[in-house]
């Protein structure tokens, strides 16, 4: 029997996950449930079980649509944003969460991340950033840092990589945030808060791989790859009082960007309106 | 009254990853045959340090009703 958490949120009878042993994917997932738990049980917010629905695209990062109870949808690989765009615009009452991996939306689904970045609709995507193809075999992705080793990457990669918060912010999304596994509170609290923001919200969650992206580049297992980013990603409240020497090769997580830009499916409300009352004012004329 | 917390572990969705052995601020758990085990009961402050931690929701914490 799991507990409370477990058992309320997830497909209790497909569980255990197929992750691999010390898969940070595990652990976002779990981020996911406390932060959409908090809202739905937050008097202030009008989150409940029947209005969130997930949506997933194809990869490791993309089975957690099959393992967190709420409407869900497991789509294409890389279209996961598309199908999202299709439901929030169909339905914008409806908070609609994207479950993705840095391959699913930053490769093959990358176009559909920067438009929907773009038209700022209101999205929440949650990227499971693992640096890696992992459920295919270990293929370098765009997120794999230069120089780092994959199946198809034996003498290191030579790509520079995405930055996928920074290409989000950058896209035009009004939330940028990066997390990761370590800091599981800190990465909680972003993710309710980009589940919160009105326009288009991606946090980028650096997962662990172990098996493909750690084992292949002798970074250590699921452990000590835990205790680099311990080390190496600061909360961003004491990145920004550290020394630049201090600073050296570490990246903080928080919020990098938010804005108040004109949500789509609001604007696209407003355009209905507008001609809603045009034809009713011309009604009356005739 | 408020019931003491317990902690539980389902060992057979423990993948024996030894994540939670390794950040236990009290080193009380232990990876033993691939599994986690709680090897020193009393040293346990009930935390919850591995349930947050924990990638496959194998160990946790309940409220004990008294």
């Amino acid at each position: 029997m799991p507990s409370d958490l477990i058992h309320q949120y997830m497909r209790i009878d497909h569980l255990p996950h197929i992750w691999c042993p010390g898969c940070g994917n595990g652990v976002i997932m779990r981020d996911v449930a406390v932060a959409l738990d908090e809202l739905i049980n937050d008097p202030d917010t009008d989150f409940d079980r029947d209005n969130i629905v997930i949506v997933s695209g194809i990869g490791c990062s993309s089975r957690a649509a099959g393992y967190l109870d709420f409407n869900s949808i497991h789509t294409t690989h890389g279209r996961a944003i598309a199908f999202a765009t299709g439901i929030k615009m169909a339905n914008p009452k409806l908070h609609v969460v994207v479950l993705t991996g840095d391959g699913d939306c930053s490769a093959i689904g990358g176009n559909h991340l920067i438009h929907a970045a773009r038209r700022n609709l209101g999205l929440t995507v949650i990227c499971f950033n693992n640096d890696i193809y992992g459920m295919t075999g270990g293929q370098y992705s765009p997120t794999t840092p230069t120089g780092d080793k994959a199946t198809t990457a034996p003498y290191g990669n030579l790509d520079r990589p995405f930055d996928i918060a920074l290409l989000a912010a950058g896209a035009g999304a009004s939330f940028a945030a990066r997390g990761d596994v370590f800091h599981a509170r800190e990465t909680t609290a972003i993710i309710k808060q980009a589940m919160l923001h009105k326009g288009f919200a991606l946090v980028d969650v650096y997962s662990v791989c172990p098996t493909y992206y750690g084992r292949k580049n002798k970074k250590g297992d699921a452990v000590e790859m835990l205790k680099w980013q311990r080390d190496n990603l600061i909360p961003m409240n004491r990145f920004n009082v550290m020394t630049p020497e201090d600073l050296a090769g570490k990246k903080p997580i928080g919020i990098l960007a938010e804005n108040d830009f004109p949500e789509y499916s609001e604007e696209y409300q407003k355009l209905i309106d507008r001609f809603a009352a045009k034809g009713k004012k011309e009604g009356e004329r005739r | 009254m408020i019931g003491r917390k317990k902690l539980v572990i389902e060992e057979s969705w423990c993948k024996g990853c030894g994540i939670c052995a390794a950040f236990c601020p009290k080193q009380v758990l232990e990876i033993k045959k691939e599994k986690v085990t709680l090897k020193d009961p009393a040293g346990c402050i009930l935390c919850g340090m591995c349930e947050l931690r924990c990638p496959d929701y194998a160990i946790y914490l309940v409220n004990q009703e008294e």
